[in-house]
C-alpha cells in the first residue's frame, strides 16, 4: 500500500515537472493560465496523497486551500483580466523557446544534483521528489527571467509558489497550517496587486510589455 | 532628587559641573521655546550662559587639586549608563572651556543680528547644546558616553557652521567639516575597540587596567591620532579648517578654534598618556615630527592669506602643530624616564592650550566684529580701522601681542616653557635624537617668528594705515556686551601672561597624574619669577617685563612728543613727487605675503598671472591651492567616484536582468549549500 502511494506521489511529481517545462515552452497567454490551473490541481492531488498517507487532517485543509484558491479563484481573476485587457496574443520571450528549454534541463540537472543529498536525509514517503520541486522553482524563475510580458511574469511567479509549496510538503508533509495561511493571504493580495499594476501598465503605455518600464533608473 | 543629594555629597564637585551642563541644555531649551524673541534670547539667554559659564570656570579650577570624583548616571541605553569622572585632567580642560566661553557667550549676545539665516532661538539651542556636549566629552569616563558626547558636540557645531545655510559655498564647507569629522569618529571607535582588549566593557577604568603589547598599544594610539588629528587638524586631515572658520559665525569660529580644537588634545593626552600609560619613544617622534610639520605648514600659509579669517585658521592649525610637538616631546621624555622634563614640556602643552583658547577666540570675535561694521572678510578692503573702532583695534592688538608670543602675555610663557623643555633634551639617552633636537628648536624659533609675522599682516592690514575703502569711514565700535567680552577674554590673556608662577603651579597636578611629577614646589620658591627648573638655567619675571615695557613705551612717548612734535614747522614741502598720500600706496595683504610665498614656494600650488610690459590694463592675479587636495583628497574623490560608477553598471534598469541577478544569487548560494 505504502509503495503504491509512493509511486503515486512520484507521478503526480513528474507531471509538476513536465507541466513546468510546458508552461516554459507555452507562447499563448490562455493556455499559460489552463496550465497553471493544471499544476494546481496535480499539487492538490499529491498533497492529498501525502495527507492519506501520514494521517495529517492538516494536510487536508492546506489541500482545499489551494483547490481554492490557485484551482479556481486565481485562475478566474486572470482569465477575467486577460480578457479584459485583451491581451490573448502570443507570449513574446527574450530568449528562444528551444533555449529556453535546453537551459531548463540543465537547471533540473543541478536540482537534481543538489537535492540527492538532502533526500538522502529525510524519511518522508515523498522525499524522492524534493529534486523536482526545486528544480520547479527554478524553471519558474528561468520563466519570469525570459518572458517580456506582465501577465506571464505573474504566472512564473504563481507557479514558483507552486512548487516551494510542493517542496514543503514533499519534504517535511507540509509548513506548519499558521504559515500556509499566511501564504496563501500573501499569494491572494500580491495577485490583487499585480492586477492593478497591469491595469496601470496598459494604461499608460498602451500594452503590457515590460520592457516599456526599462527605464528604471535615472542618467 | 536623592540621587542629586547623594552626587552632591560624594562627588561636589562633578555635581556642579554636570548641574552646570544642565543649566545650558536648560537655556538651550528656552531658546527653543520663545524661538523668534529675538530681545530676549540675546539680553537675557546669551549673557546668562555666560555666567553659567562663568561657575563652570571657577568649579573646575577649584576641581583641579583635588581627588578624582565619579559618577554614574542612568541616562541613554538600559544596562549602558554614563560614567562620568572629573580628575585634574578632564577639571583643567573644563576650566579652559568655561572660562573661554564666558567671554565668547557675552560677545555672542551681542554678536547675532536679526533676520540672518538660522531663527535665533534654534542658534542659542545649537550653542548651548554644542557648549554642553564638549563639557561632556571631557567628563565622559567611558567609551560609550564619549563617543555620544562627541557626535553631538560634531553635529551642534556642523548646524553652527551652515548657520547662514542659503550660501552654497558655507554648506560645502559645512559638508566637508562633518565629513571629516565623522572619519575621525571612526578612528576613535576603532582605537576604543582596541583599548578595550577583548574585554567587552568599554569604561576607561577597564581600558586603563588592561596591559597591551606593544602592537596593539601602538595601534590604539595611531587611531587615537588619527581620529583626533581629523578633529584637530592636523596635516593632512587639517582641510576643513580653512574652509569651516570662515563659513561660520564669528562666535562659533571663536569656540571651535579655541575649544573645540582643544577637545581633541584632550582625547589624545587622555589616551596616550593615561589609558595607554606608558608611551613609547616613537611615539613621541612622530607627535614631534607631525606637530612640527603641521606647524610650519600651518604659519606658511597664514602668512599667505588674504582673508582675515582664513589666516587665523591657518594659525589655529599652527598653534596644534605647536602643541602636538609639545606632547610628542613630553612622550618622548616619559618614555625614557626624564619624567621632570616631561613635565615642563606637558606644563607648557597645557599652558598654551589655555592661552592659545583666550586669544584665539578674542581674535576670532575681533573679526566678527569687524565683520559686522564693514561687511568685509577680504584684507584687501580693509585698513586703518583703529581709528573708526577703537575699541575692537586695541583689544585685538593684544590678542596679537599674545599670538606672536611676545611678553608679558600669555603666548609667550607657553612658547618659552616649551623651548626651555626643548633645551633639555641632552639629557637624552638617544644619540640620534640628541643631533636632531636642537634642529627642532630653531624649527620652533622659525615657526615663532613667522607667527609675529602673519600678526604684523593681520593687525597692520585691518587696524592701522589708511582706510582701502570709502565705507569704511562708517564702521562702527563693538556694541557694549561685545566689548565685554573682549574685555575678558584680554584680560584673560594678561592675566596668563602675568601669573604664569600660580598657573603653571595649579597645573602640576595634571603633570603628577599623567607623568608622575609636578612642578609646583619648584615653581612656589619664587612667587613672582618664573624658574622651570633651576634658577641659575633659566627665569623669567613678567613683572619686570611688563614694566620695562611700559617704561619703553613712556620714554618713546615722551620723547616723540617733546623733540619731534615740538618742531613741527610747516612749510611747503619738497614732496620728491610724492605729495600725498593714498590708500593705494599702503603696502596690500597680497604685497606683505609675497616674500613668504617667494621663500616656501614649494608649500603652495600657486598659479600666477603677470601682465606684460605692454598691457594696457595690467592686472596681477594669484591663487594659492593646498598641495594635499591635488595630492591625496582629489585622488580619493576620483577613486570613489570610478569604483561607484563601476558599481552603478549594474542598475541596468530592466526587471528581466533584476531577476536574473536574484536567480544567479540563488543558484549560487545553492552550490554554495552543494559543496
Amino acid at each position: 500500500m505504502q509503495g503504491m502511494f509512493g509511486q503515486l506521489i512520484n507521478l503526480f511529481a513528474s507531471v509538476l515537472l513536465l507541466l513546468s517545462f510546458a508552461m516554459l515552452a507555452q507562447r499563448r497567454v490562455v493556455t499559460l493560465i489552463d496550465l497553471f490551473m493544471l499544476q494546481g490541481a496535480t499539487l492538490v492531488a499529491a498533497t492529498t496523497v501525502v495527507g492519506v498517507v501520514t494521517h495529517q487532517p492538516h494536510l487536508y485543509l492546506s489541500a482545499a486551500l489551494t483547490l481554492l484558491l490557485k484551482v479556481a479563484l486565481i485562475p478566474w481573476l486572470l482569465h477575467r483580466v486577460i480578457r479584459q485587457l485583451n491581451v490573448r496574443w502570443d507570449v513574446e520571450t527574450l530568449i528562444n523557446i528551444p533555449t529556453t528549454l535546453l537551459l531548463g534541463i540543465v537547471l533540473v540537472i543541478f536540482a537534481f544534483n543538489l537535492a540527492l543529498p538532502i533526500s538522502q536525509l529525510s524519511s518522508s514517503v515523498a522525499r524522492g521528489t524534493l529534486g523536482i520541486a526545486l528544480a520547479g522553482v527554478l524553471l519558474s524563475f528561468l520563466m519570469m527571467i525570459t518572458r517580456s510580458k506582465a501577465v506571464s511574469q505573474v504566472i512564473g511567479f504563481l507557479s514558483m509558489e507552486n512548487c516551494l509549496f510542493f517542496a514543503a510538503t514533499s519534504a517535511t508533509y507540509g509548513m506548519p497550517l499558521v504559515v500556509e495561511l499566511g501564504i496563501a493571504l500573501d499569494v491572494l493580495v500580491g495577485i490583487l496587486i499585480l492586477g492593478v499594476f497591469m491595469f496601470q501598465l496598459r494604461e499608460r503605455f498602451d500594452s503590457l510589455d515590460i520592457r516599456h518600464i526599462e527605464k528604471l533608473k535615472e542618467d | 532628587m536623592d540621587a542629586s543629594a547623594t552626587l552632591a555629597a560624594t562627588a561636589p564637585h562633578l555635581g556642579l559641573a554636570l548641574a552646570v551642563v544642565l543649566a545650558w541644555l536648560l537655556i538651550g531649551l528656552l531658546g527653543l521655546v520663545a524661538i523668534r524673541s529675538f530681545e530676549f534670547i540675546s539680553k537675557v539667554l546669551f549673557p546668562a550662559g555666560s555666567i553659567v559659564s562663568l561657575c563652570l570656570a571657577v568649579v573646575a579650577f577649584a576641581a583641579l587639586p583635588a581627588q578624582p570624583e565619579t559618577a554614574q548616571l542612568p541616562l541613554g541605553l538600559p544596562g549602558l549608563p554614563f560614567h562620568f569622572r572629573l580628575d585634574a585632567l578632564s577639571a583643567y580642560f573644563l576650566f579652559v572651556i568655561g572660562a573661554a566661553a564666558t567671554g565668547i557667550s557675552l560677545f555672542a549676545s551681542g554678536y547675532f543680528r536679526r533676520g540672518e539665516g538660522t531663527p535665533p532661538g534654534i542658534l542659542c539651542f545649537e550653542y548651548h547644546l554644542f557648549l554642553a556636549s564638549m563639557a561632556l566629552v571631557v567628563l565622559a569616563d567611558d567609551a560609550y558616553c564619549f563617543m555620544v558626547m562627541w557626535e553631538s558636540m560634531a553635529l551642534s557645531s556642523f548646524f553652527l557652521v551652515t548657520a547662514n545655510h542659503r550660501v552654497a559655498e558655507i554648506r560645502r564647507a559645512g559638508y566637508l567639516y562633518l565629513l571629516v569629522a565623522h572619519i575621525g569618529a571612526i578612528g576613535i571607535l576603532l582605537c576604543f575597540g582596541v583599548l578595550q582588549a577583548n574585554t567587552g566593557d568599554y569604561s576607561f577604568a577597564n581600558m586603563r587596567a588592561q596591559q597591551l603589547g606593544p602592537f596593539w598599544a601602538s595601534a590604539g594610539f595611531l587611531l587615537a591620532l588619527f581620529g583626533f588629528g581629523a578633529k584637530a587638524g592636523v596635516v593632512p586631515l587639517h582641510v576643513w579648517l580653512p574652509e569651516a572658520h570662515p563659513a561660520a559665525p564669528s562666535p562659533v569660529s571663536a569656540l571651535m578654534s579655541g575649544v573645540m580644537l582643544k577637545t581633541a588634545i584632550y582625547g589624545l593626552l587622555r589616551v596616550s598618556f593615561d589609558l595607554l600609560h606608558a608611551p613609547l619613544w616613537w611615539w613621541g617622534l612622530i607627535l614631534l615630527a607631525l606637530g612640527l610639520v603641521t606647524a610650519l605648514f600651518g604659519v606658511v600659509y597664514a602668512a599667505a592669506q588674504v582673508d582675515m579669517k582664513r589666516l587665523l585658521a591657518y594659525s589655529s592649525i599652527e598653534n596644534i602643530g605647536l602643541l602636538l610637538a609639545g606632547m610628542g616631546l613630553a612622550a618622548l621624555f616619559t618614555a625614557y624616564g626624564i619624567r621632570s622634563v616631561a613635565a615642563l614640556a606637558l606644563t607648557a602643552t597645557l599652558y598654551h592650550v589655555a592661552s592659545h583658547a583666550f586669544f584665539k577666540a578674542l581674535l576670532f570675535v575681533g573679526t566678527g566684529a569687524v565683520l559686522h561694521a564693514t561687511a568685509e572678510r577680504s584684507l584687501g578692503k580693509l585698513g586703518g580701522l583703529l581709528r573708526f573702532m577703537p575699541w575692537v583695534g586695541w583689544l585685538s592688538l593684544v590678542g596679537v601681542l599674545a599670538s606672536a608670543g611676545l611678553p608679558p602675555l600669555g603666548g609667550f610663557v607657553s612658547e618659552w616653557l616649551l623651548l626651555q623643555s626643548f633645551l633639555f633634551t641632552p639629557d637624552l639617552p638617544n644619540s640620534f635624537l640628541n643631533m636632531l633636537i636642537p634642529a627642532v628648536a630653531a624649527l620652533i624659533a622659525l615657526i615663532a617668528a613667522l607667527a609675529g609675522y602673519t600678526m604684523v599682516k593681520f593687525y597692520g592690514i585691518i587696524f592701522l594705515g589708511q582706510p582701502r575703502e570709502e565705507k569704511l569711514a562708517e564702521a562702527h565700535d563693538a556694541s557694549a556686551l561685545e566689548r565685554a567680552g573682549m574685555l575678558w577674554l584680554a584680560a584673560g590673556c594678561l592675566a596668563l601672561g602675568l601669573l604664569p608662577v600660580q598657573f603653571a603651579g595649579a597645573l602640576s597636578a595634571i603633570t603628577e597624574q599623567l607623568t608622575g611629577v609636578g612642578l609646583g614646589a619648584t615653581l612656589a620658591a619664587n612667587a613672582w619669577l618664573l624658574v622651570p627648573m633651576d634658577v641659575a638655567r633659566a627665569s623669567y619675571g613678567p613683572v619686570i617685563f611688563l614694566v620695562g615695557v611700559a617704561l619703553c613705551c613712556l620714554l618713546a612717548y615722551v620723547l616723540v612728543r617733546r623733540f619731534y612734535h615740538g618742531r613741527l614747522r610747516r612749510a611747503p614741502p619738497w614732496d620728491c613727487g610724492f605729495p600725498f598720500q593714498t590708500a593705494r600706496m599702503q603696502d596690500s595683504a597680497e604685497g606683505f605675503g609675497q616674500p613668504i610665498r617667494q621663500i616656501f614656494e614649494p608649500f603652495f600650488r600657486m598659479e600666477r598671472e603677470l601682465p606684460t610690459a605692454s598691457d594696457t590694463a595690467p592686472r596681477y592675479r594669484v591663487t594659492l591651492a593646498d598641495h594635499f587636495w591635488h595630492w591625496v583628497y582629489l585622488p580619493v574623490a576620483r577613486l570613489v567616484t570610478r569604483f561607484a560608477q563601476a558599481i552603478a553598471w549594474l542598475q541596468q534598469g530592466r526587471i528581466a536582468v533584476y531577476l536574473l541577478y536574484s536567480f544567479v544569487t540563488l543558484v549560487a548560494v545553492l552550490m554554495l549549500v552543494r559543496a
